[in-house]
């Protein structure tokens, strides 16, 4: 997993709140059995009018805006557990989802894939989606060692919370597996104890 | 100190715990299928990691599946490969897979109940999200992401953190009509959907001990709709019934003295959860949803409420409805009854005997889609299907279908489809189709009327 500190950006506003990850990556694109290519379907069929022309009017397609941090509206991710919503997002190039609240098992999925989710309070939410549409240029910095996100040379500034342990993962760049290998003796432990039982 | 049985059952199971950081769970069954495990298997042979416990992995093939001519070779290329590449997984690591056509085939949170594979006081992990079904049985149950089908497959274990408590009680007495399906409707419809992020709930009251483990599955399942990771139901002799005598439960003596581990998880009296929600059943009706999120639910004979909210306005244009507007008489032209919300057997009987001696309307394609091939068997068995089959209309074969169409069931755009499944999601049943959420009962109705019908009225 690529390391994770901090990340100065401009960043895409998506102002709709309840996005599930069947509008992240629809179902019938999970058919794949890599992980690599989902971001040409993220948001498929916002993105895309039926006869696959692009929506213009759909925010990824809009040539104002750029940058490797999406700020979405409230409750970001709820629905399938589908992993792919969160490789899609990374593989388009999102580093950074920005919301009021994220759904569990998509926070889950983020975190194990580098794409860090930050949770900010709805009226910062508010203020950032405000300041980004008007403003598409201006930067945002997420600062993982702090646990700070701020909107570039303002005074605009929220803490986010973060699990310690994944703190230390996404810093270093390192995964649950390695660390739940390091364990064995004491799973085998738990089995001879539990299983026989 | 008074324990819940999510407590109970969790504790047990703990391995280690890390300081001020997630716990090492230890995980007794792993279900998996092919959509969401390849890029898993794909992960543990580019480290060199083995499968640690395959024998504690079962796998069957269901999301991707055709629901007609499954002897055939599937048609669909990448739905071919994604198939071929479980079978070869399975077959390299000695694993059980439940291919298509094999007899125990189903969808993973049927056929796994059904064959005793799920039993009280487990935890069991599935990549999808509804595994919460299992949780019916008193067993910690819950959807991973594929990161976490690779950590089980390495280590059996998973690192959690450990999730808040909930609990919903619902007592009184359902009126006539009103189906589990219809119980979890109304209790998110309450709840809204994010209300139980970050909580494991239960559900209590006499509602649910009256309850079938048919209907309990429905409930649990879509406790992830109200935001849940899972929710559980104590284990009772409706339980121990349900699971004596299934394939891989354990037998005799041993089946007695797991029955008797299994009576001491009940939550304690007087053990307390972060969070408590009361409801009385007599409030409860037959329900439907009119927007693109389970939490947008009504009774039948209500009206759409009147919100001036950005989100819930755009729902509404996506459906095609207006704010205070009722869904009775609203034309369908598409029924499905399915998913692993409402395929089991109990739910083609209360079909069956509401469609007995009536005809399917000519506007309606209905697609009547078991959850297993043993569902699939006890339907021909109780002469089910020929009730159907008179009435005009078809029994395909097990798989999740139209639940996701990510098979050829899909809804046609702008099309409504009336539906058993779990989540009306924007285009989730095919691009621009339009999802009511249902249960079997009124979906049967709605097939035969070709509209949505008050079907409390016609039962009173
Ligand atoms: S039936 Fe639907 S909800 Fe259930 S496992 Fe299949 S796709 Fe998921």
């Amino acid at each position: 997993m690529e390391k994770f500190t901090t990340l100065q950006s401009k960043a895409i506003p998506l102002a709709i709140e309840n996005i599930d990850t069947d509008q992240i990556i629809p179902a019938r694109f999970l058919k794949a059995t890599d992980r690599n290519g989902f971001g040409d379907n993220v948001f498929r069929d916002w993105r895309f009018n039926e006869d696959n022309s692009k929506n213009e009017d759909f925010t990824l397609n809009n040539p104002k805006y750029s940058g490797s941090i999406l700020v979405a509206g409230d409750n970001f991710g709820c629905g399938s557990s589908r992993e792919h919503a969160a490789w899609a997002l990374s593989d388009y190039g999102f580093k950074v989802i920005v919301s009021s609240f994220f759904a569990d098992i998509f926070k889950g999925n983020a975190l194990n894939n580098g794409l860090l989710p930050v949770q900010v309070s709805p009226e910062f939410l508010k203020v950032l989606l405000a300041e980004i549409t008007e403003k598409p240029e201006i930067k945002l910095e997420v600062n993982l060692e702090h646990q700070t996100i701020s909107v570039v040379d303002t005074s605009f500034k929220d803490a986010f919370e973060i699990d310690p342990y994944k703190k230390t993962c996404l810093i270093n760049g390192y995964d649950d597996i390695d660390y739940l290998l390091s364990k064995k003796t004491e799973i085998e432990a738990f089995e001879a104890k539990n299983l026989t039982k | 100190m008074k324990k819940t049985l999510f407590d109970k059952v969790w504790d047990a199971h703990v391995v280690d715990s890390i300081e001020n950081g997630p716990q090492v769970l230890y995980i007794d069954k792993h279900l998996i299928h092919e959509v969401t495990s390849p890029q898993a298997f794909n992960e543990l042979e580019k480290r060199r990691i083995p499968i640690f416990r395959p024998n504690q992995i079962v796998a069957t093939a269901d999301h991707n599946t055709p629901t007609e001519n499954q002897h055939l070779p599937i048609k669909d290329e990448n739905s071919r490969k994604q198939l071929e590449q479980l079978s070869n997984n399975c077959k390299k690591n000695n694993i059980t897979l439940y291919e298509l056509g094999h007899e125990y085939n189903g969808i993973v949170h049927v056929m796994a109940p059904e064959l005793g594979i799920t039993q009280p006081g487990m935890t069991i992990v599935c990549g999808d999200s509804h595994t919460s079904t299992h949780g019916a049985f008193g067993t910690i149950a819950f959807g991973i992401g594929t990161s976490q089908v690779a950590q089980v497959f390495a280590s059996q274990c998973l690192l959690l953190k450990k999730p808040k408590s909930l609990r919903v009680s619902v007592n009184g007495k359902l009126k006539k009509g009103v189906l589990p399906k219809d119980v979890i409707l109304y209790i998110i419809a309450k709840l809204g959907t994010n209300a139980g992020t970050g909580y494991f709930c239960e559900y209590a009251g006499d509602v649910f001990e009256n309850m079938s483990m048919e209907g309990r599955m429905t409930v649990c399942n879509m406790s992830i709709e109200m935001g849940a990771r899972g929710g559980m139901i104590a284990p009772d002799q409706t339980t121990f019934d349900y699971v004596k005598g299934k394939t891989f439960a354990p037998i005799g003596n041993d089946f007695d003295k797991k029955v008797n581990y299994w009576k001491t998880l009940p939550t304690d009296q007087g053990a307390t959860f972060d969070k408590e929600y009361f409801f009385d059943a007599e409030d409860i009706e037959p329900m439907v949803t009119y927007g693109t999120n389970p939490g947008m639910g009504i009774k039948v004979s209500e009206n759409i409420p009147e919100l001036n909210d950005a989100s819930f306005e755009k729902s509404l244009e996506y459906m095609d409805f207006k704010k205070g507007e009722s869904l009775v008489n609203k034309p369908i032209n598409f029924v499905f009854i399915g998913s692993c919300t409402n395929s089991r057997i109990e739910d083609f009987r209360v079909a069956a005997n509401y469609i007995k001696g009536k005809q399917k309307a000519d506007n309606v394609t209905a697609w009547l889609v078991p959850g297993s091939k043993q569902v699939e068997a006890q339907i021909i068995k109780e002469g089910l299907k020929t009730i159907f089959d008179a009435a005009g209309f078809k029994l395909r074969q097990p798989g999740c279908s139209a639940c996701l169409a990510m098979n050829d069931d899909k809804i046609p755009q702008g099309e409504y489809c009336v539906s058993t499944s779990n989540r009306n999601f924007e285009g989730r049943q095919g691009q621009g189709a339009r999802t009511i959420l249902a249960s079997p009962l009124v979906a049967a109705a709605t097939a035969v009327e070709g509209k949505i019908i008050d079907i409390t009225k016609q039962l009173n």
